[in-house]
């Protein structure tokens, strides 16, 4: 037993220096740099554009979980549910020649694309689903991005205690064809713990990417002062930006 | 010549470092979601082959629960250790390590020579005089460089959904993301037991000496 606890003492030894290693600068440099190699050789091996894999129905997962926010405790939104959300709007602003207010309807009303992918979650899990939508370019097409556009940013209406939840991606992910705002899954109303009635499909990466619950698009410089500045929720709390790995 | 080359020494320290940061912070990421599933996708506990025990914070990068920080830890170190490993390899090949010491013979392979060696191995007899190694010690070695160590470079690909766009072949390999991810978290395990008999072995037989020289190179087979 007293070697036992002399490796447990050991193994806390490495965890606790390394946690003290992990929180300085020159760790985080290095872990950016990382980042920004794994993102680098996945755009050197597949090419600026690689698509994702795409399933046969007979692939799709027969119930697909929700994660993070499942539901938004408010009364105005439980009454959009019920009434199939008539007054949701998409708003897309910022860095645009022409900002825009989508209703449902009009996203529907938009050229569609349906992909059938598999989603993989930061914590291991992966599900497969249908999931149909206007192709986010469509969007920022019809809005038309001024030059200095340089990133994408995604409102939410749902929150964690407070603190709103956005994702943000590159032009190249932005117009990439299988980035569309999802309106349906398996072919159903998108459902609410899946981010009715809007949701972000951002395939090659992972599941905190994948933004529900739309309200906005918003086209920026830089992801600076927005929120914690890194690009969003699960970022400003450590998660890396690149989530292709 | 020394007994090890300095390509073999620093990759040996090197890949040490890398797999305990490597073990210790994937402990901590398994943490995050401990089920294991067969296919392309699972998130169910009825659909998992294996619940996997929660790891205490002494085993795992960092002390305490974090899967950012514990994927900052893993995938900055992935780096670290494939590359290593690509640049001993090359190393290995032109320096003749690998025809030299690590390659069997085919009388090596004979029933009656490998339980001869299986019975030294049992009376603690380590001595071997001709080659550096003996064959139980080239079929361990020669597992981990080519089967193990890769099938983790591999597997640990095949879940990134980046990668998996670019070669989706990969993940198609083992049946899907999460096999490769099943493939992954048990190849881990056997390259903790390579670690465990390894260490051990080293403690049996001249510690000290066999420590310092993977530090300094030792002497040359010739005159040991």
């Amino acid at each position: 037993m007293k070697r036992r606890n002399v490796l447990a003492g050991l193994a806390a030894l490495l965890t606790t220096g390394c946690s003290k290693i992990g929180k300085s600068d020159t760790f985080q440099g290095l872990v950016d740099r990382a980042e920004a190699l794994h993102r680098g050789a996945h755009r050197l091996i597949g090419g600026r554009r690689p698509m994702a894999r795409e399933y046969s129905l007979a692939d799709v997962s027969p119930f697909f979980r929700g994660n993070g926010n499942t539901d938004i405790d408010s009364d105005a939104y439980r009454a959009q549910v019920a009434a199939g959300f008539p007054d949701w709007r998409l708003e897309v602003r910022g860095l645009v020649e022409r900002p825009l207010r989508l209703s449902l309807d009009d996203i529907l009303a938009l050229p569609q694309r349906t992909q059938i992918t598999r989603h993989d979650c930061v914590e291991g899990w992966s599900a497969i689903g249908q999931w149909t939508g206007p192709q986010l370019s469509t969007i920022l097409d019809m809005a038309g991005l001024q030059p200095a556009a340089r990133f994408i940013v995604f409102r939410c209406a749902d929150d964690f205690r407070g603190v709103p939840y956005y994702e943000s991606c590159d032009l190249d992910d932005a117009f990439h064809p299988q980035t569309i705002i999802a309106h349906a899954l398996n072919g159903e109303p998108l459902p609410v713990r899946n981010g009715a009635p809007l949701r972000l499909r951002i395939e090659r990466q992972l599941g905190y990417k994948h933004a529900k619950y739309l309200t906005a698009i918003e086209a920026v410089a830089s992801l600076e002062g927005i929120e914690g500045g890194n690009g969003g929720y699960w970022e400003d709390r450590g998660y890396q930006w690149y989530a292709g790995v | 010549m020394k007994r090890h080359a300095l390509s073999t020494r620093l990759w040996h320290w090197i890949n040490a470092i890398s797999l305990v940061v490597l073990f210790m912070s994937g402990l901590n990421i398994s943490n995050a979601h401990p089920r294991l599933y067969w296919g392309e996708w699972g998130f169910a506990p009825e659909d998992a082959w294996l619940h996997v025990w929660r790891f205490p914070g002494w085993a795992t990068i960092p002390g305490h629960y974090s899967l950012a920080a514990a994927r900052d830890w893993h995938v900055l170190f992935a780096w670290v250790f494939a590359v290593s490993l690509l640049l001993f390899m090359i190393a290995a090949l032109l320096n003749g390590h690998f025809r030299r010491d690590i390659a069997t013979r085919a009388s090596e392979w004979r029933p009656a020579a490998i339980w001869a060696d299986v019975r030294a191995h049992l009376r603690f007899e380590f001595d071997h005089p001709g080659a550096k190694y003996n064959f139980l010690q080239k079929a361990a070695y020669g597992v981990v460089l080519f089967v193990l160590l890769p099938l983790m470079i591999v597997t640990g690909m095949a879940m990134s959904p980046g990668m998996d766009a670019a070669w989706p072949f990969l993940s198609e390999m083992f049946g899907g993301r999460q096999s490769a991810r099943s493939v992954h978290f048990v190849v881990a395990w056997l390259l903790f037991g390579f670690v465990v008999l390894h260490l051990a072995l080293v403690l049996l037989n001249k510690p000290a000496r066999h420590v310092w020289d993977m530090i300094a190179g030792g002497p040359s087979d010739e005159a040991a």
